[in-house]
């Protein structure tokens, strides 16, 4: 099987000796037997811990999940720094989990929390924090402080927790730079290996807001237009 | 200068940081890869606690007690037992989303007398540990990923500190902290491809903490989890078991009791091998509901690595490396023989597992030792206030061999290979002399191996390369403990030696000086 490797801004093909396995194998052969140097993340190899997105043919996957065919060409996710190859930079990107204040805010006390209640965040408490919907996102090519689609995801879960004492400040941290600057085009849908709706979970987000009272700036904009014509 | 360093991005140092930084100190979180790509995101079955209507801490305790096998230290496993109920109760108030039914949701693991593992569908490690992340975030704590330790920084029986190598730019940083917390988890990738573990479960706190002059204990007790993927040793949880599963020969016999604690099965499974079966899991009398809703994760890693529909196939299985019970010598504080060191976690021996660990035992383990390391390790930090005597950073990098005329990567399998059949499930004198004298051949040429990639950016080589040495010392105490053990308790099973013996019921405890491990 021969695949091929962005490394950098050159084009490496390699020819991988084995059939039927992962990505994440077909690396670690060409790193074990071909180039020590190349650099990729890993570790569970199970589709749970989130190290392995890369790009395959312009699509995000985790590498442990996906069978290489020939000619596939293997890219480093975008939107992040490039380390080396196929590894990036998620500081940044993580430090939107920060931003968008996505953390529990329990109450005083205990609550009974039943099969239903635990439903509504359920999906969305089974990210994994791979980054495939931030690499999928274009809305980076135009404003780089999106807080951006896993951040917002893992928001809703909170907000949608009725262990959360105050949903307000979760609320309050997306409106800039957050739920408004999404603009639908569901890219970071398809790409998630857990099968989580960003974009769904941001218009769920943008439904709770303008109950709370926030205002879509967009839509104070489009007013703004509208009164200079 | 912090207070508190804590070694580890995993549930135990994301714990230990979160109540060390409520207790008032000032934490700084280092870990070599992302906190949430962990080990612990890979603990699928739950997390014990006796929260049932039937159920009893004494119960708990002593299902704990009897699974390891004398080894155990009663007061340990009382704290363990005893926090377990409030360790539930503070997961449920910072958000873990545990599956509910009436209450939490539980379910019963090999050895536990009533159903008592609490879990969140099969992701029961993976939600705990991105709650517990989340909450590091709320309370402002400062992680650094990317961060692989190299030494620690220790002068006269006491630590200052750890030289870590920042991977993204293969520099060395020395991070001075008042207290430093080892959690930096086991070391079951001895076992390579034979083990279920994450690729980073490379023993690197424990190595660090030998070559500081830390002893660490029961290194041979090593769990094999009865089914792994044969091909991928991906492991199938045992919920699959606990719901109903059956172990089956090639003959379509059922030969034990899919229940028992791990190393009977594991044990059963190696028998049942050595008489030229093939061992399969059955799961395809389960209904395909229950299967949608209880095994999602092992239905598509069955078709991922086997290529196999477990609803309407068996799913070939073998034992493989799961969880190490071995490790740091802690006493109930979590306090190590060197000052100021603290270990928490799978790399620390907590005295609660002894010669086999309880399904839902460790991720209920790094709640509750977590919280008592990280309030250990404040309370420390805020007494002592020692002058820092380590200033220089230690030059390592140049002693890395960058012609090396061996390749470690094949040392890395070989070893893999000679520690599953001779350190395995069934070990023997022999079988361990061989494998000792293969790592000593190692050590020797240790200094022909390093790395070929001299580049500075993103040197996974090196890192590799560091881990593997971590691996050789610690597969080193790993057969030395084992010769030593000349009897069969638990997990560590001598076919020349399979019965248990009342001489034998202490810890097997080691410590290196000058090069050498020595027992005292």
């Amino acid at each position: 099987m021969k695949i091929k490797l962005q490394r950098s801004d050159k084009i490496f093909e390699y020819e991988v000796p084995l059939n039927g396995v992962t990505l994440l194998e077909a690396l670690g052969y060409i790193k074990e037997n071909i180039d020590s140097t190349l650099a990729f993340s890993s570790g569970c190899r199970s589709s749970v811990c989130g190290s392995c997105a890369v790009r395959v043919n312009d699509k995000e996957v985790l590498a442990c999940a996906y069978k290489p065919k020939d000619d596939d060409l293997i890219q480093p996710l975008r939107n992040m720094p490039i380390l080396r190859d196929l590894a990036v930079d998620m500081d940044r990107a993580l430090a939107f989990n920060k931003i968008a204040k996505a953390w529990g805010l329990p109450k005083e006390e205990a609550l009974h929390v039943s099969g239903e209640d635990a439903k509504r965040n359920e999906l969305q408490s089974d990210c994994i924090l791979c980054s495939a919907c931030f690499s999928a996102c274009p809305v980076y090519s135009v404003n780089e402080d999106f807080i951006g689609p896993f951040a917002l995801t893992r928001s809703l879960r909170y907000v949608n927790d009725i262990r959360q004492k105050d949903i307000k400040p979760t609320i309050e941290a997306i409106q800039t730079n957050g739920i408004y600057d999404c603009t639908l085009c569901n890219e970071c849908v398809p790409v998630c290996p857990q099968g989580i709706a960003p974009k769904q979970d941001i218009e769920i987000l943008r439904n709770k807001s303008g109950i709370m009272g926030y205002l879509n700036p967009n839509i104070l904009a489009g007013f703004d237009d509208g009164l200079n014509f | 200068m912090v207070d508190v360093l804590v070694i580890g991005g995993g549930g135990a140092g994301l714990t230990a940081a979160i109540h060390a930084k409520k207790d008032g100190a000032n934490v700084a979180l280092v870990s070599k890869t992302y906190p949430t790509r962990s080990q612990t995101c890979m603990a699928q079955g739950g997390i014990n606690a006796a929260i049932g209507a039937d159920d009893s801490i004494q119960s708990h305790i002593s299902d704990t007690l009897k699974s390891a096998q004398g080894l155990a230290d009663e007061e340990l496993v009382g704290i363990l037992c005893e926090h377990g109920v409030d360790a539930i109760k503070w997961l449920d108030k910072i958000g873990v989303p545990f599956s509910r039914n009436k209450g939490i949701a539980q379910r019963k693991m090999g050895g536990a007398s009533f159903v008592r593992a609490c879990y969140a569908k099969d992701y029961t490690g993976l939600k705990i540990l991105h709650t517990l992340y989340d909450q590091c975030n709320a309370y402002d704590i400062n992680m650094l990923s990317e961060r692989f330790l190299i030494d620690l920084a220790v002068i006269d029986g006491k630590v200052y500190g750890a030289y870590l190598l920042n991977i993204k730019t293969s520099t060395v940083e020395l991070f001075h902290a008042k207290s430093v917390i080892l959690a930096t988890g086991g070391y079951a990738k001895v076992y390579g491809k034979h083990s279920t573990n994450h690729v980073g479960s490379t023993a690197d706190g424990i190595a660090a903490a030998l070559r500081a002059g830390a002893k660490i204990s029961n290194m041979e007790f090593i769990q094999f989890h009865p089914t792994a993927l044969k091909k991928s040793s991906i492991l199938i949880s045992e919920s699959a078991r606990g719901a109903g599963g059956y172990l089956v020969n090639s003959k379509a016999e059922r030969f034990t009791d899919e229940l028992a604690s791990r190393d009977k099965v594991s044990l059963a499974i190696t028998n049942e091998m050595q008489k030229g079966e093939e061992i399969y899991l059955d799961v395809r009398h389960l209904s395909a509901k229950f299967i949608d809703e209880h095994l999602p994760q092992e239905k598509k890693l069955a078709d991922l690595y086997e290529n196999i529909d477990l609803t309407k196939q068996l799913i070939p299985i073998l034992p493989a490396a799961h969880y190490t019970m071995g490790g740091i010598c802690v006493d109930k504080n979590c306090t190590t023989n060197i000052q100021g060191l603290y270990a928490v976690g799978e790399c620390a021996n907590h005295m609660v597992h002894g010669a086999n660990r309880l399904g839902g035992n460790s991720l209920l383990e790094i709640v509750v030792f977590g919280k008592i390391a990280g309030e250990a390790a404040c309370a420390y930090a805020k007494k002592e206030m020692p002058a820092c005597k380590v200033d220089k950073h230690k030059d390592i990098l140049s002693q890395i061999n960058t012609n090396p005329t061996v390749d470690f990567y094949k040392r890395r399998a070989e070893l893999a290979e000679i520690f599953y059949t001779h350190v395995g499930v069934k070990r023997n004198e022999q079988g361990l002399l061989e494998a000792l004298e293969y790592i000593q051949a190692l050590q020797n040429e240790l200094k022909n191996m390093g790395v070929k990639n001299i580049k500075l950016a993103y040197n996974t080589e090196l890192a590799e390369f560091l881990e593997f040495k971590n691996l050789v010392l610690t597969a080193k105490t790993v057969v030395l403990s084992a010769l030593r053990r000349k009897e069969s308790r638990g997990a560590h099973y001598r076919e020349d030696m399979p019965n248990k013996d009342d001489n034998f019921s202490t810890d097997t405890i080691c410590y290196q000086e000058n090069d050498e491990i020595k027992f005292p």
